[in-house]
């Protein structure tokens, strides 16, 4: 009866084990978060550092709709950057001696903005899903757009508003004239929003959200409306929407109506969808990603949006549940520690899609090139080598690393797949 | 005593086409009742006025003396009338726990709250297992209820239905499409969980209704023909020609 008696033990190992699961990764993110900095200490770095913070707070208060509420939103950045532009009129109040706010608290000014504009627009946005609700979203987002032209006294026209966050009056000493001091604020900031907001999908309204995104007609059904509870979505999501813009005032010390138009409604839709919806780490994967590639590609080529395009289209169609989701198909792999197994297999393949996309790459900048660029120099640097675009060598070239790549690849990405399918298999039990 | 249920002269028209033609009903409190009726006879159209999924043309509904006519489903569902689907009707992508949870969650008074944490919601949790249990489903608690087996779905289904803790239980058709095994664990699982309470059944398996209802109204173009005990509806004539027929087997 050994198994009887050492039963309790082993519950209580399951419960602690659950314990360090579930705070483990919290105070490792924070650790992560607080040593950043120190490893990586290169001014673009941090700078780059300050953006992906931003953008994880925003695609996380994203996926409150999308993934966890089934709202799709063409309009979220509106909350962002009204969140942003309160947040900056605020600084400029602040600095002029007329509020005392200080900077740290600025982001939850921008929250209430973004919040308080939530409740506005969602109290008719919400009382419809699906198809209505995106079309009302992306309506409200040509309202605000309208509204830019508008009032600007408000939104500052073309120029924007801008701010100085070195004006406002400091709290307990802190003063936020460098990069690197900004990043502290994001970091404490991306820290309590995205546990405020794992906390709110672990709330009555939060579970229910995820049932009236599967059957609202149901959720009717036991007690709650469907409207009400898209609303209460609808408002959180709005207020770390605006925590963000916030942020964003902070770091850049500049609004403009850009930040609250289609394109950064549709930025905040890609990088959460690549991410991953299914998961609450989807979106701050995506925001990363997202932001890596943005920065990064932005100075090697000016096709960088058509590449964050192909790169979404890959996710919807090959990959729907994402980089997280991707990454979790391989948690009974993990589990089963057959991991090691498929380094090789994905290495072979990747390494020959590479090739292809080496080749893709090759050919969309050389037409690039002869489009758009300026026709007076008769070459261009392509993967280290100067290629000239306007003689038949290097179209053959990239054309036959696309054909030897991708058929590669299609010799290869079988043995991957079945080198998952052995690898994922339950461990035996003996 | 106020009827659990009580309907005055509802009726229901679609366009130009009356499907609830006058019907009065009234059910006791705490007695198991079995609707039944040919294909088309208004049987789901009844439950969804009843259940406020669809609006009366005319007549009153009232649920516990309350006149619930002009009510929405879920002002209906918190006066404690639940009610289950004949097409399986659950989250799909939540696990059977969640299901049950989230069930259970308004009758508990958690109303749309974003201040407490769900694991910490200790009666709503202990709800659920419970039911869980009562449903055989305990073994696939963690599993989403979209991978399901058919039978299973249609316990989950009774179990969402019963799980928020409503004294009056309206079950649409919760045997359809099951084998006679099964069919006899769910009969035995209504007659568990409706212990007490007021049952109103839609069941095409006279077996069933014979087995489980007190007393059966019968419905017949848009019609309450006959609402008495079973012995009676047995030995009505008006219902042998209307509805049970020779090859029913009422045996």
């Amino acid at each position: 009866m050994s198994t009887v008696s050492t039963r309790p033990i082993a519950v209580a190992g399951v419960a602690r084990a659950a314990r360090v699961r579930r705070y483990g990764i919290w105070l490792a993110a924070a650790v992560v978060l607080l040593a950043l900095p120190q490893l990586i200490r290169t001014g673009t770095a941090i700078a780059i550092m300050n953006q992906m913070g931003i953008a994880v707070v925003f695609a996380l208060s994203f996926n409150m709709l999308l993934g966890q509420g089934g709202m799709l939103s063409f309009g979220h950045a509106v909350y962002f950057g009204l969140g942003g532009f309160i947040a900056a009129h605020v600084l400029n109040l602040a600095g002029r001696g007329t509020l005392w706010i200080p900077v740290p608290v600025l982001p939850l000014v921008g929250g209430l903005g973004g919040l308080a504009f939530a409740i506005l627009f969602g109290s008719f946005s919400t009382r419809r899903a699906g198809t209505v609700f995106a079309m009302i979203s992306l309506g409200v987002a040509e309202l605000m757009a309208a509204s830019s032209l508008i009032f600007d006294r408000f939104f500052g026209g073309e120029e924007g508003i801008t701010t100085n966050r070195s004006k406002a009056p400091l709290l307990l000493g802190l003063e936020f004239t460098r990069d690197r001091q900004v990043y502290y604020l994001i970091a404490f900031w991306l820290f309590v929003s995205a546990i405020a907001m794992y906390a709110f999908s672990r709330t009555p309204v939060g579970r229910m959200a995820n049932a009236v995104r599967d059957n609202p007609e149901r959720a009717e059904f036991v007690g709650y409306s469907q409207n009400r509870v898209r609303f209460v979505s609808f408002c959180a999501a709005g207020f770390f929407a605006g925590i963000a813009g916030g942020l964003f005032a902070v770091n850049y010390e500049i609004l403009t109506a850009e930040n609250m138009g289609l394109n950064a409604s549709g930025a905040v839709l890609l990088m959460t969808y690549i991410g991953g919806i299914g998961s609450f780490v989807g979106p701050v994967i995506g925001a990363v990603v997202f932001t890596f590639l943005q920065s990064m590609l932005s100075d090697y080529t000016g096709m960088w949006l058509l590449y964050l395009g192909i790169l979404f289209l890959a996710t919807v169609l090959f990959v729907p549940m994402g980089l997280a989701g991707v990454l979790m198909l391989h948690a009974p792999a993990w589990r089963a520690r057959r991991i090691g197994r498929l380094v090789g297999p994905y290495l072979v393949t990747g390494a020959l899609a590479l090739v292809a996309a080496v080749g893709i790459i090759g050919i969309l900048e050389m037409i690039h090139f002869v489009v758009a660029a300026d026709t007076t120099r008769p070459t261009r640097r392509l993967f280290w080598v100067a290629v000239a675009p306007r003689t038949l060598t290097p179209w053959l070239g990239f054309a036959a690393l696309v054909v030897a790549g991708a058929l590669g690849a299609r010799w290869a990405a079988p043995r991957a797949a079945a080198a998952f399918t052995e690898a994922s298999r339950p461990a035996a039990t003996s | 005593m106020t009827p659990a249920v009580e309907l005055v002269e509802v009726r229901k028209s679609f366009g130009a086409t009356p499907i609830i033609r006058g019907v009065s009903l009234a059910l006791e409190a705490g007695t198991r009742q079995a609707l039944i009726g040919p294909n088309g006879a208004g049987k789901s159209t009844l439950f969804n006025l009843i259940t406020g999924k669809y609006r009366v043309t005319t007549g009153r509904i009232r649920v516990k003396g309350e006149d619930v006519t002009d009510l929405t489903p879920y002002e209906i569902n918190r006066r404690g009338l639940s009610r289950s689907f004949q097409v399986t009707n659950i989250f799909t992508r939540m696990s059977v726990f969640e299901n049950l949870r989230c069930a259970a969650l308004w009758g508990a008074g958690y109303r749309y709250s974003f201040w407490h944490r769900v694991s910490a919601a200790r009666a709503v949790n202990e709800r659920a297992e419970t039911v869980l249990e009562q449903l055989n489903l305990t073994a696939r608690r963690d599993v989403p209820a979209g991978v399901l087996s058919y039978a299973e779905q249609r316990a989950l289904e009774i179990g969402i239905t019963i799980a928020g803790g409503a004294d009056v239980v309206l079950l649409d058709e919760p045997t359809s499409g099951m084998s006679r095994s099964e069919t006899e664990h769910v009969v035995g699982l209504i007659r568990q969980v409706t212990a007490g309470k007021t049952l109103l059944m839609v069941e095409h398996d006279m077996s069933v209704v014979f087995d489980l209802a007190d007393r059966i109204a019968v419905l017949v173009y848009g019609e309450i023909i006959a609402h008495d005990t079973p012995e009676r509806i047995r030995a009505n004539a008006a219902v042998q020609e209307a509805y049970l027929g020779v090859p029913q087997g009422v045996a």
